[in-house]
C-alpha cells in the first residue's frame, strides 16, 4: 500500500498494466510530452495535467506515442488497433472534444461486436477528463458521461477514490468492450492508500461510501464526494444518509440502489452533468418503476441547471451542486410527508 | 507484367465474382426482399482485385458502404456475404451488419462502413498494430471520391505519414460523391495532388485497368512492408449505376453510362489485353464464367432459404460481458 492521489493512481495503473501486458500502448496529445520542437529529445512532461509522467522514459516511443492534435484520427487507429492486436488507451484530453470524433467512438468502435456479429469487440480504453471547478467555461468542463452511457457497447466508468480509479483503470483495460475512463479534475489531488500490485474491480458494483437509514443518496463520480460531507452534516441533524458511488454508470449497479431505497424509501441523486436525460433521471426513472412501493418522498434530482458551464468562478459554483445544496434537498426529502 | 497464368486466371476469376455477384444483386434487389440499401461496385473491379491481390489475410482493409467488391477481393466467401446481405442467421455478421456492415476479419477484412470517410482512421489503427507488433502487415483504406473531403480522411493520412505507419489510401474515384460531380465536389486540383501535399507519394492511374492498379500497388506495399510509410493511390473508374441501386441517377446523361459501358469495362479490357498477349485463352475465360455464374447462384439461392436470426438474439453480443 502507498498513499498516493488519484492522479497518481490512474499513472501507476497504466504503468503496472503496460509492465504486464506488452500490447497495451497509449495514444494521444502530448502523453509522452511533446515530440519535435526546440527542447531535445527525451521526455519533457507527461500531458498537461502530467498524468503520463515518466511512461515515455520506461516504454518507450512505440508504446507511448504522441500524437498530432486529431481526436478522430486518435480514436479511429485506436479502435482498428484494437480489432487487430492492441489494448490501446487513448487520451481524449478533454471529454468535451468527443465532438470533433464521436463517430470513431460510437458507431465504429461501439458497435463492433453487435455489428460484426460477435467476430470481435474493441477492446480499447478512453481515458477522458471531466467537470468543472477550475473556471475553464463551457468547452473544457462538462461532464458529459450521459452521452457515452446512451450508447450500447461502451461501457463508462466514473472512478472517484485513488483506490478505484486505479482498479477500473486496470480492469477498463482488461476488458474486450471499449469503455470510457472518466477523470475528474478537481479530484486529481484526491489521496487514499493504493496497493503496488495490480489488481480490478468489477464493473456494475457500487461502492456504499457510508450506510445510513433515512435517506439513499447516489453521488456519481465527485459529487459522491459532497454527498458523504453533506452526510456528516446532515447526521448532527440525527438524518442518517446512506450516500452510494456507483463507479461505473454503463453497467450500473441498480441493485445496490434499490436494496437502499428498501431500507429508507427516500432517493436523491447527484450528477453533475445538465438534467435533461442525465443519468439522475435514469436513476430515478428506474427508481419510480422497481421501488415505487418503497418510495416514501418524491424522488430528488440535483443536478446542474440546463445551461453550458460558465467560466466565471461565481456563476461555476452555482452551476455545480454543492454540499449545501445536497444537505437543504435531503433535508427537505427527509422532512416530506405524505398528504395521503 | 510480372503474373503467372495462375495468377492472371485468379484476377479474372475475382472481377468476374464481383461482376456477376453485384449484377445479382442489383436484379435481386429490385425483386423488393433485400433489406436496406445496397451500392453496386460494377465499373471499379479492377481496383479491389489489382489491390487485394498483393495482399494476405494478414493485412487488414478498411472499406466503404460500397463494399461488396472489397470483401469478394480479400477472400469473403459469397455464399457468408449473400447470407449476410440476406441478413440472415448464419451471415457473416449474424445478419446484424447487412450490406453495409459486412466484415470478416478472419480475412482481414475490417468491415465494410456505413460511415462515408468511416475507415481510413481504423485502417490507420491497424498499421500502427503491425508497427507496433512488427508482424509487417499492412493495411489498405479503400476511400471514395466523395469521402476524400472528410475531416477524418485527413487526419488518418496525417497521422500516418508522421508515424510512418504501413498503410496505403486507395482512392476509388468513381466520378460521384452521392449524387455530386468530382468537378464540383473536389476543391483541390485532383485527389492525388492533395494527398501529395499530406507528404506522401501519391500517384494517380486508371481504375478500369487491372495491371495498372496492380503495379502501382506492388510498389506500394513494397514501401509498407519495409517501413517506409504510406501512399496514395487514386483510381480512376467511373461507377456504372447509381449511388444506390434504384437511384433515378438525374445527375447524369445516358450517354455517359453507355460509353463506359462500351469503352471502359474492366473486365473486357483486361480479356483484350490477356488474349492479345496470348496469355490465356478464350475458352479458359468461358469456363471461369460459367463457374462463377453458379457459385453466385448457388449463393444467392442458399440465402433466401437460410433462417433469419432468432429474436433471441436481439439483445445478444451488445458486449462480452455487462
Amino acid at each position: 500500500m502507498t498513499k498516493m492521489t488519484l492522479r497518481e493512481a490512474i499513472t501507476d495503473a497504466m504503468r503496472v498494466e503496460m509492465r504486464l501486458d506488452p500490447n497495451v500502448i497509449l495514444l494521444g496529445e502530448d502523453v509522452a510530452g511533446g515530440r519535435g520542437g526546440s527542447g531535445g529529445e527525451g521526455e519533457k512532461s507527461g500531458g498537461v495535467m502530467g498524468l503520463t509522467a515518466g511512461l515515455y522514459t520506461e516504454f518507450g516511443a512505440e508504446r507511448i506515442i504522441d500524437t498530432p492534435i486529431s481526436e478522430s484520427a486518435i480514436m479511429g487507429a485506436a479502435a482498428g488497433a484494437s480489432l487487430t492486436g492492441l489494448r490501446p488507451i487513448a487520451e481524449l484530453m478533454f471529454a468535451d472534444f468527443f465532438g470533433v470524433c464521436f463517430d470513431q467512438i460510437y458507431n465504429q468502435a461501439a458497435k463492433f461486436r453487435y455489428m460484426f456479429g460477435n467476430q470481435k469487440g474493441a477492446p480499447m480504453v478512453i481515458r477522458t477528463m471531466i467537470g468543472a471547478g477550475v473556471g475553464a467555461g463551457p468547452q473544457h468542463s462538462q461532464a458529459v458521461y450521459p452521452i457515452f452511457a446512451h450508447i450500447p457497447g461502451l461501457k463508462v466508468v466514473v472512478p472517484t477514490t485513488p483506490y478505484d480509479a486505479k482498479g477500473l483503470l486496470i480492469q477498463a483495460i482488461r476488458d474486450n468492450d471499449p469503455v470510457i475512463f472518466c477523470e475528474h479534475k478537481m479530484l486529481f489531488a484526491e489521496e487514499g492508500e493504493v496497493p503496488d500490485e495490480a489488481y480490478t474491480i468489477e464493473f456494475g458494483k457500487a461502492r456504499v461510501v457510508c450506510e445510513g437509514n433515512d435517506v439513499t443518496v447516489v453521488g456519481i463520480g465527485r459529487m459522491a464526494l459532497l454527498a458523504e460531507k453533506a452526510a456528516i452534516i446532515l447526521s448532527k441533524e440525527g438524518i442518517s444518509v446512506e450516500v452510494i458511488d456507483p463507479r461505473t454508470l454503463s453497467p450500473f449497479d441498480m441493485d445496490t440502489v434499490l436494496d437502499s431505497i428498501e431500507k429508507t424509501g427516500r432517493l436523491a441523486v447527484v450528477d453533475e452533468s445538465t438534467p435533461i436525460c442525465s443519468y439522475a433521471s435514469e436513476i430515478a426513472s428506474i427508481a419510480a418503476s422497481e421501488a415505487f412501493s418503497s418510495l416514501r418522498a418524491p424522488i430528488c434530482k440535483i443536478t446542474a441547471p440546463h445551461t453550458p458551464v460558465p467560466a466565471a468562478p461565481n456563476l461555476e459554483a452555482a452551476y455545480v451542486p454543492s454540499v449545501e445544496r445536497i444537505v437543504a434537498e435531503v433535508r427537505k426529502i427527509s422532512n416530506y410527508k405524505s398528504k395521503i | 507484367m510480372q503474373l503467372s497464368r495462375d495468377d492472371l486466371r485468379e484476377a479474372y476469376t475475382t472481377m468476374k465474382r464481383i461482376r456477376v455477384f453485384e449484377e445479382r444483386m442489383r436484379t435481386e434487389f429490385q425483386k423488393g426482399e433485400m433489406p436496406g440499401f445496397v451500392h453496386l461496385y460494377c465499373g471499379q473491379e479492377a481496383i479491389a482485385t489489382g489491390v487485394c491481390m498483393h495482399l494476405s489475410d494478414t493485412d487488414n482493409i478498411g472499406s466503404t458502404h460500397r463494399g461488396h467488391g472489397h470483401c469478394i477481393a480479400k477472400g469473403c466467401d459469397v455464399k457468408d456475404m449473400a447470407l449476410e446481405i440476406y441478413c440472415r442467421e448464419d451471415g457473416l455478421c449474424k445478419g446484424k451488419g447487412g450490406s453495409m456492415h459486412i466484415a470478416d476479419l478472419s480475412k482481414g477484412m475490417l468491415g465494410a462502413n456505413a460511415i462515408v470517410g468511416g475507415s481510413p482512421p481504423l485502417a490507420v489503427g491497424a498499421a500502427l498494430a503491425a508497427k507496433t507488433l512488427k508482424n509487417k502487415a499492412v493495411a489498405v483504406a479503400f476511400i471514395g471520391d466523395g469521402a476524400s473531403n472528410q475531416g477524418t480522411v485527413f487526419e488518418a493520412m496525417n497521422l500516418a505519414v508522421v508515424l510512418k505507419l504501413p498503410v496505403i489510401f486507395i482512392y476509388e474515384n468513381n466520378g460521384y460523391a452521392e449524387f455530386t460531380g468530382i468537378d464540383y465536389h473536389c476543391g483541390a486540383v485532383d485527389i492525388t495532388t492533395r494527398s501529395r501535399g499530406f507528404g506522401m507519394p501519391a500517384v494517380k492511374v486508371d481504375g478500369t485497368d487491372f495491371f495498372a492498379v496492380h503495379d502501382v500497388m506492388r510498389e506500394a506495399v513494397e514501401r509498407a512492408r519495409s517501413g517506409d510509410g504510406p501512399t496514395s493511390i487514386e483510381c480512376e473508374a467511373l461507377r456504372w449505376y447509381g449511388h444506390y441501386e434504384g437511384d433515378p441517377q438525374a445527375y447524369r446523361s445516358k450517354t455517359e453510362v453507355k460509353e463506359i459501358k462500351a469503352n471502359k469495362d474492366p473486365l473486357e479490357i483486361f480479356k483484350q489485353k490477356v488474349l492479345e498477349k496470348q496469355l490465356m485463352e478464350n475458352v479458359e475465360f468461358e469456363e471461369i464464367n460459367s463457374l462463377i455464374e453458379k457459385e453466385v447462384d448457388d449463393a444467392i439461392k442458399l440465402a433466401l432459404n437460410s433462417p433469419v436470426p432468432p429474436l433471441s438474439s436481439l439483445e445478444e453480443n451488445v458486449y462480452e460481458s455487462y
